[in-house]
């Protein structure tokens, strides 16, 4: 098998996998934070009951994102090594720093989180949630100004050294000033807030069709509904502005997600388009005349770039080659992603208007909203297979090519055994990590004051 | 700051990172491959746990820095000997992940063969991870197949010659005696006197191997090819893990703890002043092998990544210190007073 191939097949799992805990991490951390602000302001039992619950299935989720977050450090080196040399210069700043300013402080504090309740006073425990919240956040920001960099490099916070045939740092303030990083981490934390807030949502609802704890889920699930309902809007928002970006930084990214051919001016929106089975003819299509401009430049006249255009253009600047993504990946994901993105904005939107209407409990869809909780999960996967998949051929956009990052010296039975290694060893963490996700969500919020489990034998069926 | 100053300064500070590492999550690894064999009942295997359960993922964020700071100090450096050293830091990662995650879920299940099933997942883990440290490190000492791209030419057995292999159980059996000296100051009345009893056997064990690494190491002339004297630094690394036995012997756990630390600190000295300026030693050609100078990143990098270093190393001292100074009391098995 093609080693290009494979180390692409483990960064796609091992990543898309990482992110499925992270964003859940990055926004459950913010609640678990106000909910223990709110209960040190108060002295309201039920805030302390629902910082002990909703932080109880934050650990449950955070271990995962720590033990996968390893190899994502790790594996620029393991696989990637000729992109670690020829961008370690730039890349390793921020991750070092990441390491630095973001992973102690989150580990540290959190691990006084834990065990500190009781031996230190509530105000050091408070701020050790605020500061793990905080650490999170930064992480995030660090390697998204990473990813912003792959994305779309600021021209002047680097050069090309002709000596050591590699791209050097001369501007560290241009690398962290990308706003196409900002954009991404805007977009990111949000997202994490909205995933979160459909977490709460998803068990809350399931314990409120149950008519179990009433007030704790009442009072979880409306402000799930209203802060779901604005990370919503801060999502389209951050989306809609990273679709400009993208018009100017990668033009051929968003031709292929919207299955434009031919350069167009005005330019539409396809609601539905088929192609062939490369991707890469169009059948049929059906489309929105001028809705396309908008979200490309926010006009409804300007010129749209067509694929065959950019394609022409690229051979000619960096000679031939298939400079078209997948576009069969780019054009689904990125409408997975945008309906789901969508349909989570109306229901969290529908959700305060019911709400504000009366008495949530007796809606007689609740049972039903558990099933919600797919839709987070499904638009942040596609919305990243989207990006990733979106810049092929290209790691770094436009600078170096992904078939001349991977370690030359790996042999296919050495990605073989660690692909499956790590879908073996993933798959049992999964397995492990929804097992007791389930278990404490529906145990409820009298279980989670406990410690540890086994001092409520009723709920676990402990044996001592 | 010259360029070769602050190449300097990142040999160092990695150097520092690693030592740090070593010695913090030194004693966890030990603490987990002890776990199984120590602990007889659920609530010790508990205590046993909690002993370091505030403290073990900051103690690991140490190797991810590293990493980190090898990345952005030394890419050709962190490129090589990852890429190179593959498939033992793929082994190295599953031991990683199979101990953290068994932490934290260990306690979360009540039934026993749950339980039995991480805590030999800790002990595994933990003993995976050390032992492939180990012979990283040993063969960093002692020279890999590297060509004239700086690339890796041998595959995982040509970690796993006996050099390499000692330098792994080595690192084995010091992290043990290491953890038993730890769970000797955390733990009180029956498990304390029972980890006390480890000890001394794990003494011997450690003492033993070491000393036979050590005088592979003279004799194989390992030592004498890098340009710093270490001094008097690996004598004294010696004479620490020896005179631990006497204090391990009258249980006087406290030196006891400080002498084995010393050891592995000043073992990490020893390996380092060893290698400087070479960071991977080629056994090809010493021509080919990757030093501060030609594997750096370029200044204006360094001297960037060394104000945020300069900046938050400072600050990570002081509060992971404060975390040890709150969490400085014995743990007992009763129940009431167990987080996981």
């Amino acid at each position: 098998m093609d080693p290009i191939l494979l180390s692409r097949l483990q960064f796609g799992f091992t990543t898309i996998y990482h992110w499925m805990f992270v964003p859940l991490t990055l926004g459950l951390v913010w609640y678990v934070a106000f909910f223990q602000t709110r209960y040190y302001q108060t002295g309201d039992e039920t805030w302390r009951k629902m910082t002990k619950f909703w932080g109880k299935l934050f650990l449950i989720n955070f271990a995962i994102g720590v033990v996968t977050g390893i190899i994502q450090e790790f594996q620029f080196g393991m696989n990637w090594s000729e992109y670690s040399r020829y961008v370690g210069d730039i890349i390793g700043a921020p991750l070092a720093i990441e390491t630095l300013m973001a992973f102690f402080l989150e580990s540290t504090f959190l691990g006084i989180w834990i065990f500190g309740e009781g031996r230190v006073s509530p105000k050091v425990h408070l701020v050790s949630i605020w500061l793990a919240a905080i650490g999170s956040t930064f992480s995030a920001l660090w390697i998204l100004l990473a990813n912003g960099f792959m994305q779309a490099p600021p021209a002047n916070s680097f050069i090309f050294n002709p000596d050591n045939g590699r791209l050097e740092l001369v501007n560290f303030f241009a690398l962290i000033g990308n706003l196409k990083g900002w954009i991404f981490f805007w977009h990111t934390i949000s997202d994490g807030v909205a995933m979160a807030a459909f977490l709460i949502l998803a068990v809350s609802a399931y314990h409120l069709a149950r008519k179990q704890n009433l007030e704790f889920f009442k009072l979880s699930f409306n402000v799930a509904a209203v802060s779901g309902l604005v990370a919503g809007g801060m999502i389209f928002l951050g989306g809609h502005t990273m679709g400009q970006y993208m018009a100017e930084a990668q033009p051929m990214k968003l031709a292929a997600i919207e299955a434009i051919w031919e350069t167009e001016q005005p330019a539409s929106f396809s609601l539905l388009t088929i192609g062939d089975l490369t991707g890469k003819q169009e059948i049929w299509s059906f489309r929105i005349p001028y809705a396309m401009s908008f979200l490309a430049c926010n006009n409804f006249t300007c010129e749209v770039k067509g694929v065959n255009e950019l394609q022409a253009k690229y051979e000619q600047q960096f000679g031939l080659g298939d400079y078209i993504p997948l576009m069969v990946v780019t054009y689904w994901t990125f409408r997975i992603m945008m309906t789901f993105g969508m349909v989570m904005i109306l229901i969290t939107a529908f959700f305060v208007w019911t709400i504000m209407r009366g008495d949530i409990t007796k809606a007689w869809w609740m049972k039903w909203v558990p099933w919600l909780l797919a839709l987070p999960y499904l638009a942040n996967a596609s919305g990243w297979i989207l990006t990733e998949m979106g810049r092929q051929p290209w790691i770094i956009y436009g600078l170096l090519r992904v078939e001349d990052a991977v370690s030359p010296n790996l042999t296919p039975t050495d990605l073989l055994i660690s692909l499956i290694g790590y879908i073996v060893i993933y798959s049992a963490l999964a397995g492990s990590m929804v097992y007791l996700m389930k278990k404490y969500a529906i145990a409820g919020p009298d279980a989670a004051m406990h410690e540890s489990v086994d001092v409520a034998p009723a709920i676990v069926g402990s044996q001592d | 700051m010259s360029y070769e100053s602050l190449q300097i300064l990142w040999f160092v500070l990695i150097a520092v990172l690693w030592i740090g590492f070593y010695f913090l999550e030194g004693f966890d690894f030990g603490v987990g491959m002890l776990l199984p064999f120590l602990g007889k009942k659920d609530e010790e295997r508990r205590a046993i746990i909690n002993t370091i359960g505030p403290v073990w993922d900051g103690n690991e964020v140490w190797l991810l820095t590293a990493g980190g700071a090898t990345f952005a100090a030394f890419p050709h450096w962190y490129a090589s000997m990852f890429s190179g050293f593959y498939l033992a830091m793929f082994l190295l990662l599953i031991g990683l992940i199979m101990r953290g995650i068994s932490f934290e879920y260990r306690s979360k299940d009540a039934a026993p063969a749950w339980r039995q099933r991480f805590d030999w997942m800790i002990a595994i883990g933990s003993f995976i991870s050390a032992l492939l440290l180990g012979a990283i490190f040993a063969n960093l000492a002692r020279g890999v197949p590297i060509n004239e791209n700086m690339m890796f030419t041998g595959n995982l057995f040509t970690l796993f010659n006996p050099y390499g292999l000692l330098g792994g159980f080595t690192t084995v059996a010091v992290f043990l005696l290491h953890g038993a000296n730890f769970l000797a100051l955390k733990l009180e009345g029956e498990l304390r006197e029972r980890v006390n009893l480890f000890a001394k056997k794990l003494w011997l064990g450690a003492s033993a191997l070491y000393l036979i690494l050590g005088g592979f190491t003279y004799a194989s002339g390992f030592w004498a090819r890098g340009i710093i004297d270490p001094g008097i630094v690996p004598i004294s690394a010696v004479a620490a893990l020896l005179v631990a036995g006497i204090f391990i012997n009258k249980k006087m756990e406290g030196w006891a703890f400080i002498l084995v630390a010393l050891n592995i600190v000043l073992t990490q000295a020893t390996f380092f002043s060893m290698t400087f300026p070479n960071l991977m030693l080629s056994t090809t050609d010493p021509a080919y092998s990757l030093t501060i100078y030609n594997a750096s990143a370029s200044q204006y990098a360094l001297g960037v990544t060394s104000i945020s270093a300069l900046i938050f190393i400072p600050l990570i001292l002081a509060y992971q210190g404060w975390t040890y100074y709150m969490f400085r009391q014995r743990i007992s098995t009763d129940k009431k007073t167990l987080v996981y």
